[in-house]
């Protein structure tokens, strides 16, 4: 049945087709999605979320790991961590997939990102957000003074998106320097070595730079001590929470912390005004 | 325009309002008084200040159809599958449930809208009545609620024999037009329902928990009441049910589930709890690890993060459900009389 | 009831006092006379707000789960039926018996707000226990019940007023006793209609049903660590009902994994915020257990086995329930 007979709501998804499947580390796939005719599902902004699901498997949230700039498809890189997830791991090309959105703000690129020197951080997944924000600061590539991008995992397995880094990131030359680090030394890995807190504190990054922060929690939390370590005030750091959702439009009660509904008011958060919410995230 | 019906009359009332449209009203099943669809044996129970649950379910129902699937190899069709619509009438609504339409009209009609609420909403009558007696579990008034002059699209009292009927809205007046013809003129008898609000508002003033004061309880206080060390005492008998939840006015929260039919998949909306260990649970972690982390959000969001988001508006109408029914008597006024001001203990 | 909260006092303060005890779990005094809440009390100042009256219904034999997982020893009250779960939880090793001490306490049959309500009792400003009688001052007059016509179901069947375990008792001599029911009664009715009208019956009842859990989390038996209904991988977990019949499955799925278990503490009920008479459901597991297996009352004693976890050679067949006609 067409999308078009079915009478609209935010809660009702339409649908998509993943086109193309690609492995990026043990459990990490990245899926492109494109509407049924082809193209986007629908525009977004980098940072913001969509509902994906598989009727009767069930729907979460995921970032879009793709730039708005980026008419052709849709990416999602996503963990495989749970019941939906193992599914989608499991696809193969070609499956349908129901899918609801934009949700969330986005990462300020048209406001007060603009002009400045950028210092992007990502541990593990955590890249999948940023990469959209990176990929639309690199096509805008003017309209942004410097771009640093820090970007740890486990191990070199770990990196997800390793081949878009190599030849795009650091191979295009277009001024964005990268800078790569894993956990413990590993044979074949001839980069840095560190936990990315102490990677970011040891690369010692003037305070005129304004810090993209994403990862696992605890990452996000040493990642904002380092930085305060060397100038850095919280206004100068944004961050992106996760926490369940369910509608995705601020109803449902589910993502609520403080007077915030993380769904609706994030993920995207400059650390500053995370002061006004309880620690409960 | 005031008018007036002999309670004589009442099941020919019924009955017409019935007519091309549903009915609910408080009606006992087993010695339960609940809302119910309207029925010539139904045994309504207009005495009976308190329903189990409230007028909510109408408008927001613990269960609902939001779509439907099919999936077959790797397709998925999209099915549409609301509830169907229908205008409907809610009768004996009392003060404190009307008020708390405009409580979940902050949460479902702000942008972007839920379609779903939404053609409730506009295909549902609310025919209040006022409290003739209030019950010490009640504490509206501290909310600004009037049990005496309750809102709604109809405005009813019941004094001595009779039933007063007094529109007030528009949908109200074009309720009032299909049964008219039922009742008498009443305007001469204005001192007589003014009477019988004076009464309700005295027995009010009386009421225990009515003495309670919300001083403290806004935004700004957000972070004192969040860290208060009594969240821990007060939350150390509450067992996690979803009692207080499920029987309040204003709790919003829902989740969405897949059911599979056998023939499809249908996805629907219900009633979901902040008291419940998964509601917050995700594959890698729970940011509300105990009961008192719940507990105390259940709290936070109806005295402190809602009206920050709302104009000040509480998301609790004091309708005292939850104080009634709470297994183990712990409610939202043990929690303003713990952790609000003086006054209050 | 008045010189049992007495007595509940001055013990529990010479018992923290001399350190004997860390904290006491007890019932906290709430705005009305009917609405005590569960509490623990870890000073001797706070117990002046320790109450004990007919409507100190809650048992408190389940907090001890947690309870005594922390640090030091609990003092707990048990009225006489909440030994039998107190039992139960040692028997299942959920409670740490070392970390207890237990003060049984008499009772004198615990009271029915919500029969109260049905009865018209409305605008409550205090109440007295008037030996036999129950006095309610309200806004609309003074209403006097006696007793015996507004107990809990759990009391109105009594399994008897002897505390299963207790470290000491504090039971003043003359309490007020009542005549108690045949706690099979409602049972034997059901099973003599014909299926059709008890399919009917249940499904009356449990239509009702909001599915907020209370019967399951004050049931002292319903101790899983983590329940099927609250795992999300199970396929059953809802917070609603899909279909109509969800509701039924819940309770009865329920009732067959408490069966030999089931105390018949009757919290079930007494919590049911739609009074569906759920202990029915146990109670006919226990009276066809006894007809079965001869008499068993779950949490008399904390030794011996369950019938349903002993293999007797003289057990029934499953075929009994054809030959009993299916009831």
């Amino acid at each position: 049945m067409c999308d078009s007979e079915i009478r609209s709501d935010l809660l009702i998804p339409r649908l998509g087709v993943v086109t193309d499947i690609r492995r990026d580390t043990p459990d990490v796939k990245t899926f492109r999605v494109n509407g049924p005719s082809g193209g986007v599902c629908f525009s977004h902004m980098p940072g913001q979320c969509a509902m994906l699901s598989i009727p009767g498997v069930g729907e979460a949230m995921f970032s879009i790991t793709s730039s708005p700039t980026n008419k052709e498809y849709m990416e999602f890189s996503i963990k495989k961590c749970g019941s939906l997830t193992e599914w989608l791991h499991d696809m193969e090309v070609g499956q349908q997939v129901a899918i609801r959105g934009p949700y969330g703000n986005a990462f300020p690129v048209e406001a007060e990102l603009k002009g400045k020197d950028l210092l992007f951080i990502a541990g593990g997944i955590g890249l999948a957000p940023l990469r959209s924000v990176i990929n639309y600061v690199r096509y805008y590539r003017d309209n942004y003074a410097s771009v640093d991008i820090v970007y740890g995992a486990r191990s070199m397995d770990d990196l997800v998106d390793i081949d878009e880094i190599r030849n795009e990131w650091i191979g295009r030359g277009d001024d964005v320097n990268v800078h790569l680090t894993i956990d413990r030394p590993q044979e074949g890995w001839d980069g840095n070595v560190a936990f990315v807190p102490d990677y970011v504190k040891s690369l010692n990054f003037p305070t005129t730079k304004t810090a993209l922060i994403c990862g696992p929690p605890i990452m996000i939390k040493f990642v904002l001590k380092a930085l305060q370590e060397l100038g850095f005030d919280k206004s100068q750091v944004y961050t992106t929470l996760e926490l369940r959702m369910k509608c995705g439009i601020g109803k449902c009660g589910r993502c609520n912390v403080g007077a915030k509904y993380v769904c609706r008011d994030g993920p995207v958060f400059r650390c500053d005004k995370m002061e006004e919410m309880p620690d409960e995230y | 325009m005031m008018l007036k019906l002999s309670i004589e009359k009442m099941g020919e009332l019924f009955q017409r309002l019935a007519e091309g449209r549903k009915l609910y009203l408080p009606l006992d099943r087993g010695g339960q008084v609940d809302f119910g669809p309207w029925t010539p044996e139904a045994k309504v129970r207009l005495d009976r200040l308190k329903t189990i649950k409230s007028a909510k379910d109408f408008f927001f129902p613990q269960t609902e159809n939001i779509v439907s699937f099919k999936r077959q190899g790797k397709d998925i069709s999209i099915i549409e599958n609301r509830d169907a619509e229908e205008p409907f009438v809610v009768f004996g609504v009392r003060g404190c449930d009307a008020r708390s339409l405009d409580v979940l009209d902050r949460v479902f009609l702000c942008d972007p809208v839920d379609s779903f609420y939404k053609a409730r909403r506009e295909n549902g009558v609310v025919v209040s009545m006022a409290c003739s007696e209030p019950e010490e579990t009640c504490f509206c008034s501290i909310f600004g609620i009037d049990a005496a002059d309750p809102q709604g699209d109809v405005v009813t009292y019941i004094i001595g024999d009779f039933l007063y009927w007094d529109e007030r809205t528009d949908k109200g007046r074009a309720l009032t037009e299909t049964v008219k013809s039922l009742f008498s003129d009443a305007s001469g008898d204005s001192s007589l329902v003014e009477r019988s609000r004076g009464e309700i508002r005295d027995i009010v003033s009386r009421l225990p928990l009515c003495s309670l004061s919300l001083e403290g309880f806004d935004g700004s206080a957000l972070k004192e009441k969040f860290g208060s060390p009594l969240w821990s005492e007060l939350s150390q008998a509450c067992v996690g049910c979803g009692t207080c939840t499920y029987v309040c006015p204003t709790c919003q929260c829902y989740d969405i589930q897949d059911f599979d039919t056998g023939h499809g998949i249908r996805r629907f909306r219900c009633w979901d709890s902040c008291m419940y260990s998964d509601f917050t649970l995700m594959a890698h972690g729970n940011p509300r690890k105990s009961q008192v982390e719940r507990f105390r959000q259940r709290f936070m969001h109806k005295l402190i993060y809602f009206p920050a988001n709302n104009d000040g508006m509480y998301s609790c109408v004091g309708c005292g459900r939850c104080v009634a029914k709470c297994p183990i008597s712990m409610n939202i006024t043990k929690v303003i009389k713990a952790l609000g001001v003086e006054v209050n203990v | 009831m008045r010189r049992v909260r007495d007595m509940m006092r001055s013990r529990a303060g010479e018992l923290l006092k001399d350190g004997a005890v860390t904290r006491v779990l007890g019932w906290k005094s709430g705005e009305f006379y009917y609405d005590p809440t569960p509490s623990f009390f870890d000073t001797e100042e706070s117990l002046d707000e320790l109450v004990y009256n007919g409507f100190s219904a809650a048992m408190l034999s389940k907090y001890l789960i947690e309870a005594t997982k922390k640090e030091g020893r609990v003092l707990v009250f048990l009225k006489p039926c909440d030994t039998y779960s107190f039992n139960h939880l040692l028997k299942e090793h959920k409670v740490d018996r070392e970390k207890t001490y237990v003060i049984g306490v008499g009772c004198g049959g615990m009271l029915d707000i919500e029969k109260l309500r049905a009865l018209g009792v409305k605008g409550i400003e205090s109440m007295e226990e008037l030996g036999e009688n129950l006095v309610i001052h309200t806004l609309y007059g003074d209403k006097k019940f006696a007793r015996g016509d507004v107990l809990l179901e759990k009391c109105a069947t009594c399994k008897g007023l002897e505390h299963k375990a207790s470290d000491e008792l504090a039971v003043p001599d003359e309490l007020w006793e009542w005549e108690t029911s045949d706690r099979f009664a409602r049972v034997s009715e059901l099973e003599g209609m014909t299926s059709g009208e008890r399919f009917a019956f249940w499904r009356g009842e449990l239509s009702r049903c909001i599915r907020c859990n209370a019967c399951r989390n004050a049931c002292p038996v319903c101790s899983c660590n983590k329940c099927v209904f609250d795992n999300p991988r199970s396929g059953v977990i809802a917070k609603a009902n899909a279909d109509t019949f969800e509701e039924n499955m819940f309770h009865i799925i329920r009732a067959f994994h408490v069966a030999g278990r089931c105390t018949d503490c009757g919290e079930c009920s007494r919590v049911c915020p739609q009074n569906i008479p759920l202990h029915l459901l146990n109670r006919k597991f226990i009276k066809d257990i006894n007809a079965f297996y001869g008499e068993y009352q779950s949490g008399e004693s904390v030794d011996g086995k369950s019938p349903l976890t002993e293999f007797r050679t003289g057990d029934v067949e499953p075929g009994i329930v054809h030959e009993r006609g299916g009831a």
